[in-house]
């Protein structure tokens, strides 16, 4: 049953994301590749739509997926899924927030999440750069040489307008309108 | 105040979640900012204060961040219905919004222009992860502990392809049994 399946495992992301939506990518990105529901490519461009569009990161993920794959009540069961562990954990933290705080072992374990979120994020961006770069893994150059380096030039761009602190919804805007300009101008061959 | 005394604070929360899940862009970060201001500075709800607890409490619990502050300052401002009718309005904008865009985007994939456009944008958004990862780097305590840590979560999930899960339990359980052991004060050696 998809939608049991897309409520379970939006639930398992939502109790193990740490910190902001980013920190969710690595999780999706296991769970779509095990069910097999959409591509890496396809994980990348929602990242796109989820971070153009109001609200936060991780309800635009939930729904997205959760409607491609089980339409709109599969949208509500995903996100569902996603927001239960926070508001129970929240609302139980809420009452003894004061132990919370001062509590060794939510210490400890920050200790240790800290970190490892980082890591988890650069392995995220490890492998939506495989997906960007080599769409069709690393033998195979159907995607041919020019869409490449029109991928690491608009990446390079990228990285520099970000590093200057232009708003991500622009740099979105802007991959955007170089990548119709030059897919045109070149005539880049597109995977069916 | 623009929804009167005499309406039903729970209402009020819903109304007010729901305009800051609408003029959010990006990550829960960018929602604390609008939270301060409504739920501080217009609604009088929290303090300033609280908005630092918001925060330090989000971050450190499981789920998304804007969900967290919702369903925190809704438990803090009216009880467990308060902190329902929070969380609802935070998320129905955005729910609303992506099943609007997912059909539209349906209709447009195979338009040769959309598909040129995504391709573009792929390469635009690995830009912003690499952004991301950075600030966050930026913004950890660097000692060996948290390299080690960093370098175990990246290669772990990367190159050994194990399961974000395990590598986010394993990390936990370690940080917690190296702190027992090995730190001595809580906050001595953490940001």
């Amino acid at each position: 049953m998809i939608w049991i399946e897309l409520f379970l495992t939006f639930l398992k992301i939502g109790a193990f994301t740490f910190g902001g939506g980013y920190a969710m990518l690595p999780l999706i990105q296991n769970e779509i590749e095990r069910h097999g529901w959409l591509t890496q490519a396809e994980v990348v461009d929602f990242i796109a739509v989820s971070e153009s569009t109001p609200g936060p990161l991780a309800i635009n993920m939930a729904t997205f997926v959760g409607i491609r794959t089980g339409g709109v009540f599969g949208a509500v069961c995903a996100t569902l899924g996603v927001v239960l562990p926070s508001f129970v954990i929240i609302l139980i933290v809420a009452k003894f927030y004061e132990k919370f705080r001062k509590s060794r072992a939510v210490d400890g374990v920050m200790y240790g999440l800290r970190p490892a979120v980082i890591g988890l994020i650069g392995a995220a961006f490890l492998s939506v750069g495989m997906t960007v770069f080599f769409p069709n893994g690393l033998q195979t150059a159907v995607f041919s040489g020019t869409g490449f380096w029109l991928s690491l030039a608009i990446f390079g761009l990228g990285t520099v307008l970000a590093f200057k602190k232009l708003h991500p919804i622009a740099i979105i805007g802007i991959s955007a309108v170089i990548g119709i300009i030059a897919g045109y101008a070149l005539g880049l061959y597109l995977n069916p | 105040m623009l929804w009167g005394d005499p309406m039903n604070k729970n209402l009020e929360l819903f109304l007010t979640f729901m305009k800051i899940g609408t003029f959010t862009f990006g990550g829960g970060y960018a929602m604390i900012p609008l939270i301060q201001r409504e739920v501080c500075d217009n609604k009088k709800w929290l303090n300033e204060d609280d908005i630092l607890e918001v925060v330090a409490i989000a971050e450190s619990t499981p789920g998304p961040v804007a969900i967290n502050a919702a369903t925190f300052v809704g438990s803090r401002t009216a009880g467990t219905l308060g902190a329902v009718c929070a969380t609802l309005g935070v998320v129905l904008p955005s729910f609303l919004i992506i099943s609007l865009i997912s059909f539209i985007l349906k209709a447009f994939q195979e338009s040769r222009a959309v598909q040129y456009a995504f391709m573009g944008i792929r390469a635009g958004v690995l830009a912003l992860i690499l952004k991301a990862v950075y600030t966050m780097f930026k913004a950890t305590k660097k000692h060996a502990v948290s390299y080690v840590i960093m370098a175990a979560a990246l290669v772990l999930t990367a190159f050994l392809k194990i399961d974000a899960v395990f590598v986010i339990i394993g990390c936990a359980v370690f940080g917690l049994v190296w702190s027992l052991l090995f730190r001595k004060e809580q906050n001595d050696d953490m940001d």
